[in-house]
């Protein structure tokens, strides 16, 4: 269990000041300057040896990603920060927006001058309309206090924060589908090759990091690599918001230790399932995409990226979405499906038409008015969709279904066999 | 030079290709949809997935660079089962109506699902149903079939300049569409009917009229712009039933305008299919055998002065020869191919030429347009110049009316002031085309034709001596033509002999009476007020202006139905094929001259179109090098002298109806219809500021 002291979102819940002297007493901003005076290098080579890997969902080390971006450039470079959060289960970037803005606006000025940034947009969804107000506030006060803008904290550095309001589009968190509706077009993502560090934002070197990865930067270089990377496992390493909610006593957004068990994680923070433990049907591990895991994984499995993927599953953004018994597992999903459906761009064939088909086929298997053998074609086409597309958005609606039919086919066999024999009877007495 | 293995077979390719780039080059084919060569890469279709070593995934190979030491599997269990998947993909809410489609027999995704496609589907449910949009009078759209390529959307945009199409909705709700229903404002708009690679675009003015397979392709050129853009004539029986872009990377490449594939539906409207000849103020029907003797027994009676002649916009080479071969027996010396009055010099071909050549056009960095606007005058030279502009460094100028290129155009003044500046180095300009690498200026028909022609001619002379447009490696100096016939006019010497009247003193003798007879080759852009005291003959194929004053009517072919040659504005010497038959009567133009020189008693000495083509490569050599541009030497021509300052007025003023064949077509007045309100209301909007 993380200590206190190693507690880096100190008001992760807003009991405190969220403005700028609230946040100076929980140590933001302190010297930051020193910490841009030690130079680009240090800052990632710290950010490296912390173990850091990305918070938005596939875990890329942040350190490494860093490295790509060119030393020297005659283009500007870019630093965008991924506060679109719309992953269904997850929420920590919204208590990171609303309570602890310094900790991002701080990060982003560290991470800028570790990749030789000047300009850093933050492109929050839409939705989040008091988030964006109160991070614009936050902004402001930086700026007035001179920790932004020319000379930032007086250390020689010239930085421009800006932040932009999304529309409301799932598919603008993913990162080049985030560039391209912040230089004014429609969300669609892009080919990689090349890749943002190469040519991103305006066509510009550029790196998207996700809120939290950027919020815990701060922390990271003043507290030191060795102690970011001595909690949790090698390799996944450091402290994690985990948004617990579904059928737990008490859902709540809470900064623990990468790499606990997710049991603990349930008993201690989510104040356990609703009517006990063996109440518990499945857990989505990490935010809708990732496959589901069913009471048997859940017993042991440790909430981290390698433990999580040894299962089939992912970590994703670390929302933990409990079911329990009362669950229609298959409608869960099927829902899962009309979401992916609905958000896909457009763009890749796979996407655009294998989401539609899965979506009515689920919606089929919800009432079990379908075949088994449905079951094996139903795999095959999330099969054919998986790996099939540009981004992956069709990976995180393919992933949800495989996980359903890989643990819970015996129960969408029953549901058919109980509609067939439904409609026997009902055929007999007519 | 990357070397990547694919499918076993060890390939070296450029570098900066991309896989399927490479694959082409190794000779293996991989099914694609989105991918085309000449835009911009979107990768969205997916169908060109393969299995790349190391690679997790598979790759899409249209948007992956090839690079050293790949190993590549096109057909590879896992790469086969990629594509047969993103087929079935493509399937499942594409309608299953080829039977009744247009593009069947010539439809990609029909010929790819022959390879790819499952023999049963898997999807049981309801196909996707999606409203038709209207896309205006050439192109009929069918969205249910439409697969989302973007294909579209990524040519309007890009190659065409006008971003009117685009995708709204999001996932399987995307459509394609005009945001706002209203018709597409390119000339080139109909390429994306070629560019649909299912049945989702097709043509509307050729919906349910034939069939692929039905049709006989001919080979040829178009006429109705001085381009002379490569086509194929799809013709069934009689009938031109459409037209096609040829690939010629040199002119056109793979797009034609709008005006060369639709305004063939007039060739069958209002045609001369029977000579006539005029009586009590009718016009009658008669036989070959009397309207020739008429014409003869005129040509007999009036002596050669007073006999002139003028060829239309969309004549051929050889009847042109013909022509003038005709009139000098009868010792006539008044003739002109310039319709339109432009004082072009023929001293010099250089001076009525397109130096630059149109593929020349992506070497320039620095263009200036005077009094013309390419856009209507010659819609592909424009896509070229857009083409140059979005590859970067390409600075454009006009000196004229505001006009909308689709590009940033700087507008440097309306008229000859501006011109007489540059000449005399006094503008900013002539500074900047000097100091470019390779300049061009491109004078247009708009600025010869007014009268103080030649001196604008001598002027952009000098603007192109004194700022080193020409050059042993590089020719700066164009000029642009939009009449097909022009150029091999020119170069046959169609033009006033010793003593001879030009345009204008021909048409002032028709007035004066001083010109008795005369004989119009499809001359049909001509003021015809003034011919009142002519006898006029008129040889041509349509019932246009020129035919409307005659006095004998001689049907003659256009240029679907006769073999002939043509030179287009750089000087390329074309041949255009004849695909069908001329209607009823009417005969192949150099085949009633050669009928009316034996009326004449004075038969021109050729028999057959074969000999024709010795006799006149043997007087003007330049039309034996067909396909070929050859350099023009620099020399004199124009008249030096002050220039007008009024504005520059551009040549054509709607592009669809330019000449007796789109005058005729009910497409083309559609298109006019629609057309040159968005034009007026368009042109003002894009120019001025932007440079």
């Amino acid at each position: 269990m993380l200590a206190d002291s190693d507690r880096i979102f100190t008001n992760l819940y807003g009991q405190r000041d969220w403005q700028l002297e609230g946040a100076r007493g929980r140590g933001d901003w302190d010297a930051t300057k020193e910490l841009i005076f030690k130079g680009r290098d240090w800052i990632v080579e710290q950010v490296k040896e912390s173990g850091l890997r990305g918070r938005g969902g596939a875990g890329f080390p942040t350190g490494l990603k860093w490295s790509f971006m060119p030393k020297e450039s005659d283009r500007p470079a870019y630093l965008v920060v991924n506060a679109d959060e719309s992953e269904p289960g997850t929420c920590k970037d919204r208590d990171i927006l609303r309570n602890e803005p310094h900790k991002l606006i701080e990060g982003c000025l560290l991470a800028s001058a570790a990749m030789g940034v000047h300009h850093c947009y933050i492109y929050i969804r839409g939705e989040f309309y008091n988030e964006a107000q109160r991070l614009q506030a936050a902004i402001d006060e930086a700026y007035d206090a001179k920790l932004l803008g020319e000379n930032a904290c007086g250390s020689g550095y010239d930085f421009e924060l800006h932040l932009h309001r999304g529309a409301g589009a799932y598919i603008c968190g993913e990162e080049t589908g985030l560039l391209e509706s912040l230089e004014g077009r429609k969300g669609q993502p892009r080919l990689k090759p090349p890749f943002p560090a190469q040519v991103g934002l305006y066509g510009c070197p550029s790196t998207v990091n996700n809120v939290e990865t950027i919020a815990v930067v701060p922390a990271i270089l003043r507290r030191g690599a060795a102690w970011f990377a001595g909690i949790g496992r090698p390799r996944n390493t450091g402290t994690k918001i985990y948004c617990l909610s579904g059928h737990v006593n008490t859902p709540c957004n809470v900064e623990e230790e990468m790499s606990i068990p997710l049991k603990e994680l349930i008993e201690r923070h989510g104040g356990g399932v609703r009517g006990g433990w063996d109440n518990l049907l499945a857990v989505i591990p990490g935010g809708s995409s990732v496959p589901v895991l069913p009471k048997s994984i859940c017993e042991t499995v440790l909430m981290d990226f390698d433990s999580l993927q040894a299962v089939k599953s992912a970590l994703g953004t670390a929302a933990v979405i409990v079911m329990d018994k009362s669950t229609d597992i298959v409608k869960a999903i099927a829902r899962l499906s009309k979401f992916y459906k609905h958000e896909s761009c457009g763009q890749c064939t796979p996407c655009r038409e294998g989401l539609g088909w899965v979506w009515r086929v689920m919606e089929r298997m919800v009432a079990g008015n379908a075949s088994v053998a449905e079951i094996d074609t139903l795999l095959d086409v999330s099969y054919e969709i998986e790996g099939h597309t540009i981004c992956a958005l069709a990976d995180g609606a393919a992933w949800p279904v495989q996980g359903l039919i890989r643990h819970f086919r015996p129960e969408m066999e029953r549901r058919i066999g109980e509609y067939r024999s439904a409609a026997v009877r009902q055929r007999q007495a007519a | 030079m990357p070397k990547l293995t694919i499918d076993g077979t060890e390939v070296e390719v450029p570098s900066g290709s991309t896989i399927l780039q490479a694959c082409e080059h190794a000779g293996i084919e991989v099914a694609h949809f989105c991918y085309h060569e000449r835009l911009a890469i979107a990768g969205n279709c997916r169908m060109c997935l393969v299995e790349v070593e190391k690679s997790p995934k598979p790759i899409a190979s249209c948007a992956m660079p090839a690079t050293d030491g790949m190993v590549v599997h096109t057909k590879s269990p896992k790469a086969i089962k990629a594509q047969k998947g993103v087929m079935e993909f493509l399937l499942i809410n594409h309608p299953l109506d080829c039977p009744i489609c247009d593009q069947g027999g010539e439809c990609d995704l029909q010929d790819q699902a022959m390879a790819y496609g499952f023999d049963r589907g898997r999807f049981e449910e309801n196909k996707r149903a999606v409203h038709d949009k209207d896309f205006g009078p050439l192109v009929k759209t069918s969205m249910n079939r439409c697969i989302h390529c973007t294909r579209c959307i990524r040519f309007l945009t890009e190659i065409a300049g006008v971003e009117e199409l685009g995708a709204t909705g999001r996932g399987e709700d995307m459509e394609i569409s005009t945001y706002i229903e209203r018709a597409l404002s390119s000339e080139l708009s109909a390429n994306i009917i070629d560019l649909c690679p299912v049945g989702a675009l097709t043509s509307k003015p050729y919906a349910f009229v034939a069939r692929p397979w039905e049709l006989r392709k001919t080979e040829s050129v178009d006429v109705l712009d001085a381009v002379g853009s490569n086509i194929r004539i799809d013709s069934r029986g009689s009938q031109v039933m459409r037209v096609l872009p040829r690939l010629n990377e040199a002119v056109n490449e793979e797009w034609i305008s709008d005006k060369t594939r639709f305004a063939i539906d007039g060739l069958v409207r209002r045609r001369l299919d029977r000579p006539y000849i005029r009586g009590d103020g009718q016009l009658r029907e008669v036989d070959w055998r009397e309207a020739l003797d008429l014409v003869a027994d005129r040509l007999k009676q009036v002596p050669g002065e007073r006999i002139a002649a003028i060829a239309g916009d969309l004549c051929d080479a050889e009847s042109m020869f013909a022509l003038k071969e005709l009139l000098a027996r009868v010792g006539a010396t008044s003739l002109d191919c310039r319709q339109d009055g432009a004082k072009l010099d023929l001293r010099c071909r250089a001076g009525f030429l397109f130096n630059t050549t149109i593929a020349g056009i992506e070497r320039a960095d620095v263009c200036l347009l005077i009094g013309t606007n390419p856009r209507w005058e010659a819609s592909l030279v424009n896509a070229r110049l857009r083409k140059r502009y979005l590859q970067g460094g390409f600075r454009v100028a006009a000196i004229g009316p505001p006009l909308d290129l689709t590009f940033p155009v700087e507008m440097l003044g309306a008229g000859g002031e501006t011109l007489s500046a540059l000449a005399s180095g006094d503008h900013p300009w002539s500074e900047r085309l000097r100091d470019a690498k390779n300049p061009m200026i491109v004078l247009g028909q708009g600025a010869l034709s007014r009268p103080d022609g030649a001196q604008v001619l001598a002027a952009a002379r000098m603007v192109a001596e004194s700022c080193h447009l020409v050059r042993d490696d590089w020719n700066g100096f164009n000029i642009l033509h939009y009449a097909a016939a022009r150029v091999g006019g020119l170069d046959l010497g169609f033009a006033p002999g010793p003593g001879g009247h030009d345009l204008g003193g021909i048409l002032a003798g028709c007035k004066s009476g001083d010109v008795e007879v005369l004989y119009m080759l499809g001359a049909d852009e001509i003021d015809t007020s003034d011919l009142v005291g002519a006898f006029v003959i008129y040889q041509g194929h349509h019932g246009d202006r020129g035919a409307r004053h005659a006095d004998v009517v001689l049907p003659g072919a256009a240029y679907a139905e006769k073999d002939g040659t043509y030179v287009n504005t750089e000087g390329r010497v074309q041949l255009a094929r004849r695909a069908v038959f001329p209607p009823g009567d009417a005969r192949e133009d150099w085949q009633i001259l050669r009928a009316l020189s034996g009326a004449l008693d004075q038969p021109l000495p050729f028999d057959t179109l074969g000999e024709l083509r010795r006799c006149m490569r043997q007087a003007c050599p330049i039309l034996a090098e067909t396909d070929l541009v050859r350099r023009a030497s620099w020399e004199d021509f124009g008249e030096p002298g002050p220039v007008d300052p009024t504005p520059f007025a551009y040549a054509i003023k709607d592009f669809y109806r330019t000449d007796p064949i789109s005058r005729a077509s009910e497409t083309m007045a559609q298109c006019s219809a629609i057309g040159l309100p968005l034009q007026r209301q368009l042109a003002p909007a894009r120019t001025g500021t932007l440079g």
